[in-house]
């Protein structure tokens, strides 16, 4: 049946613009995607990928240019079934109903029904068994249809899901990041499903951070960056470095034998020697987390010192500031303050023991919106501040406590008196910084601490960590923006949980770290690899990290 | 990184841009007042309370029933010359209020932490019933064991205790549904309560006992003291204490709470068990003035709908982290007027719930109205 649109490509982007405020996400995008070809589509978090996706998919509109299905143009939006038969997604993060069975999730929304009165057409369950068996065995998987898919596995869900992109009928299917959740086996498994798929003529766009997957599975590959289309060839031809300097852009070229010595090529050796007399050790630390998990992760902070431990958002990094904070609990391993051991998964303690902790979502554990600032700021302090006033705790000394720090970041507000709910994202932040800098902790652990504040704030919040270094305080900085780590005086990268790769700090005027090897290592181009080999390579690249960005922190 | 670079500039831009108007005041600081038109003065008055700073939005709030007590005060002296004396009003209305009024306390500390607790009523019947049968006499329908009455009320306030630990572990620590938990246990502890005294209900209860519940000082109960003084010292720990404010923080917050280093499950447990104190010392409050328990007392009169009317109706959110004591002593004494205004009126006894909850609604949309979006929710 796809022999006849052979020739036409199976859906294709004619000129997309799409805009969110005084965003531009999407500048006249043309892509074309043939049937029975794998297309793998790549760029950094915010280059536009998702927008393309939605838009792909039926879920946004365009704001110019549209989509083409075999030619013809798409349905209108909002007409989802119509959207459904054409093209399937796949999402990143499991979209099965966990309380239905296998054949029903395969044919979610769009149950076969018996005939009837209008408003009373049964379902014809029979039919739906026997259509979800029939494609479940056509394709090999070998999952029982009447099976609640509660107890399935992440990779059954996965299929699942590709069965029902294939029983609606559509012949193009998005995959979105279809790795992030799998085990190793696993990705080879899947690989061997989309080589299936395409070879019965499915269009296949696959949507990933990991670019080894991208050269493994993809013919050809497309690369977006700040919403344009900046390269587009058959993956054979292309070699790595291209690819990564397509997703970083155009910069200066610098001298390769200073890149050179900004790489810490002996970083986990000379940890090893230091171990003695570190203020942090995390030591073979594992967990499952929603967060991301981790595998035998370890590393050191000293008095004074700034480590940046960077990857994607559920590259662990995140669950590994948690738990170091104490807000998660770890399976396996330890982490030791200074040497003795802080009690797993218990935030209280982890506090009192000197760990200040800048959470990720501010709004979920950063402050209580309606309660004022003063109370906010000196939550971490009630109980010095309440053995201070003899057991009370009045309004007015909690603003006299709060007033310095307030003041030092610069939170704008009518008064500290004021609801938290009621000020910027920016001061929001500003309030959970000071929160965790007011007990002068001995370490600071922030998780992404400047997304969503505008750069004045950045720069200050960044400002405030390096600030607390100088005082002696350790500062852990858990990201997954490659701009915080710029003070860091090392960086831990971590992928899928592991680490991939150390840097230090380089010393001179330079950039403090190679920008392109950073992202090179923190997209798994090098991972997941032995610790003895996990040095990121230090190949020949024609680009140099970009100089333009600090001198934006100026600006 | 001409993508970082071009987000910076377009963030420097706008960033510069804001942060002069940041620190000329609040977001909403010129916001014009609302729209006009139809429901344009009550979101004039939701925005004026914005404004004001949070100690004074929420007396505000919690003031807002004052003109509905003022209003059944007016209706209450037209309709009988008896209602407006010190009688009536302190000794009468007084003694009636205290026992709902220090279960309110109780219930009021737990919707603050975002909880709920339909057990109350069932330990306010309970707890006095177990002690009053462990020390009347046989003849009174007590167990024979005949302790003292001081005895009786330290059991009394440990079955209270006993209570909310077990609703605060099966709450906290088991993460059981904290309805389905409270809605059991209000059950099983009506029917002990009935069980144990197969239905009869123990008299004769030792001054000591009922002392609390039918004593006078001058003309004073001293259930309405005491009561007064929990509300206060409530208030006041509310207020001025750290685990005070803790339990705005966990109402508020339960993650942010945790992330700022609260003990947020040991503080919740404290509180289901402080709550409980509360309803078996309201239990005791009852007991005594009427110089007996019944086996109706708490359960079977359905006082905790009663309880929690009180409690939103003097702006104690559902929702947690917002109300005071203010507000729930005013929601305690609007409610015992009504009751006291009813009785007066000599409203036939058919009619009197009808009566009782049409009030509630009136009072609960009239305080929506005057404290603006954020109370009696």
């Amino acid at each position: 049946m796809t022999a006849a649109r052979t020739g036409t490509a199976a859906v294709e982007a004619v000129g997309i613009h799409k805009s969110f405020g005084p965003t531009h996400a999407l500048r006249g995008i043309d892509l074309a995607l043939e049937p029975g070809r794998c297309l793998g589509l790549v760029g950094r978090n915010g280059a536009g990928k998702s927008t393309l996706v939605s838009i792909l998919s039926g879920l946004l509109a365009a704001d110019a240019g549209g989509v083409r299905f075999g030619g013809e143009p798409a349905p209108p939006a909002g007409a989802v079934h119509a959207w459904r038969e054409r093209i399937a997604t796949v999402h990143q993060h499991s979209m099965v109903v966990p309380d239905l069975t296998v054949a029903e999730n395969v044919f979610l929304g769009r149950l076969r029904q018996r005939r009837g009165a209008p408003g009373w057409r049964p379902v014809a369950w029979r039919a739906v068994r026997a259509e979800a068996r029939r494609t479940l065995a056509d394709w090999g998987l070998d999952i029982d249809a009447d099976a609640p898919c509660r107890g399935l596995t992440v990779e059954q869900r996965q299929l699942v899901e590709i069965a029902r992109a294939v029983a609606s009928g559509s012949r193009c299917l998005l995959l979105d990041e279809p790795t992030a959740a799998l085990e190793h086996d696993a990705v080879g498994r899947l690989f061997e499903r989309v080589r299936q798929l395409t070879a019965s003529g499915v269009a296949v766009l696959y949507i990933s951070h990991h670019l080894e997957e991208v050269f493994e599975i993809c013919d050809e590959v497309a690369v977006l960056r700040d919403g344009s289309l900046v390269l587009s060839a058959p993956a054979g031809e292309l070699s790595r470095e291209r690819l990564v300097a397509a997703m970083v852009g155009p910069v200066p070229v610098r001298e390769i034998d200073e890149r050179l010595s900004q790489l810490d090529l002996s970083g986990a050796r000379a940890e090893e020697a230091a171990t003695a007399g570190h203020l942090l050790e995390v030591r073979d630390l594992a967990a499952e987390s929603p967060h991301g998990a981790l595998h035998e992760v370890s590393l050191q902070v000293a008095a004074g010192e700034q480590v940046g431990v960077v990857g994607l958002i559920s590259s662990g990094v995140v669950t590994l500031g948690r738990i170091v904070a104490g807000a998660d609990r770890a399976d396996a391993g330890a982490v030791l303050l200074a040497g003795r051991a802080l009690k797993n998964g218990r935030r209280d303690a982890a506090l009192r023991a000197g760990v200040g902790y800048i959470p990720e979502d501010r709004r979920a554990e950063g402050f209580v919106g309606l309660l004022s600032i003063a109370e906010n700021v000196t939550m971490t302090v009630a109980d010095r501040l309440a053995r201070a006033g003899r057991g009370v705790l009045a309004p007015r000394a909690l603003e006299r406590a709060a007033a310095p720090l307030a003041g030092a970041l610069s939170v704008a507000a009518a008064s500290l008196k004021q609801p938290v709910a009621e000020l910027s994202g920016g001061n929001q932040q500003k309030v959970t910084v000071a929160r965790a800098l007011i007990r002068d902790p001995k370490l600071v652990v922030a998780v992404t601490p400047t997304r969503g504040v505008d750069v004045a704030s950045k720069e200050l919040l960044l400002g405030a960590l390096r600030a607390a270094a100088e005082r002696g305080a350790g500062v852990l900085l858990a990201t997954d923006d490659l701009d915080d780590i710029e003070h860091c005086d090392r960086v831990v990268v971590l992928v899928r949980g592991r680490v991939a790769a150390r840097f230090r700090r380089a010393g001179g005027s330079g950039a403090p770290f190679d920008r392109e090897a950073l992202i090179a290592a923190t997209e798994g181009l090098d991972a997941p690899q032995p610790r003895e080999q996990a040095q990121p390579h230090p190949r020949e690249q024609p680009q140099g990290p970009d100089e333009l960005d600090r001198e934006d922190g100026r600006a | 990184m001409s993508e970082t670079k071009s987000e910076h500039r377009a963030d420097s831009a706008s960033g510069a841009a804001a942060i002069p108007g940041d620190r000329g005041g609040p977001a909403n600081s010129n916001d014009p007042g609302g729209p006009s038109g139809p429901g344009g003065l009550f979101a004039r008055i939701g925005a004026r309370t914005a404004q004001r700073s949070p100690a004074a939005v929420s007396w505000f709030r919690q003031a807002a029933l004052l003109p509905v007590l003022v209003v059944i005060l007016v209706v209450g002296a037209l309709q009988s010359s008896a209602f407006f004396t010190v009688n009536n009003l302190v000794s009468g209305v007084g003694q009636q209020v205290s026992a709902l009024g220090v279960t309110v306390v109780g219930e009021s500390l737990i919707l603050l932490i975002g909880g709920m607790d339909l057990s109350l009523e069932s330990t306010y019947g309970l707890a006095p019933m177990i002690a009053a049968w462990l020390i009347v006499p046989k003849l009174a329908f007590g167990s024979g064991a005949m302790l003292s009455p001081y005895l009786g009320i330290l059991i009394l306030l440990a079955i209270g205790a006993a209570v909310g630990l077990v609703n605060g572990l099966l709450i906290v620590k088991v993460r059981l549904n904290g309805f389905i938990v409270t809605l059991g246990m209000t059950v099983l502890l009506a029917g002990v309560q009935n069980g144990v005294v197969h239905g009869q209900s123990p008299y004769e209860l030792p001054s000591a006992f009922s002392y609390l519940g039918n004593a006078f000082v001058g003309q004073v109960p001293v259930s309405l003291l005491v009561a007064g003084a929990i509300f206060v010292l409530t208030g006041v720990f509310l207020r001025y204490h750290r685990v005070g404010r803790s339990i705005y923080a966990i109402g508020g917050n339960p993650e942010a709470a945790r992330a700022a280093g609260i003990k947020v499950d040991r503080v919740k447990i404290g509180v289901y068990v402080a709550g409980s104190v509360f309803a078996a010392l309201g239990g005791l409050m009852e007991a005594g003035k009427v110089s007996s328990v019944t086996v109706q007392q708490g359960y079977q009169e359905g006082i905790i709908f009663t309880v929690f009317a009180a409690a939103v109706i003097g702006g104690v959110s559902l929702r947690g982290g917002r109300g005071g004591m203010v507000g729930a002593a005013s929601g305690v004494i609007l409610l015992g007027l009504v009751q006291n205004v009813i009785d007066l009126a000599q409203v036939s006894n058919y009619w009197q719930l009808a009566i009782s909850g049409t009030v509630i609604l009136f009072a609960l949309a009239l305080a929506r109205v005057v404290g603006g979006e954020a109370s009696a929710d």
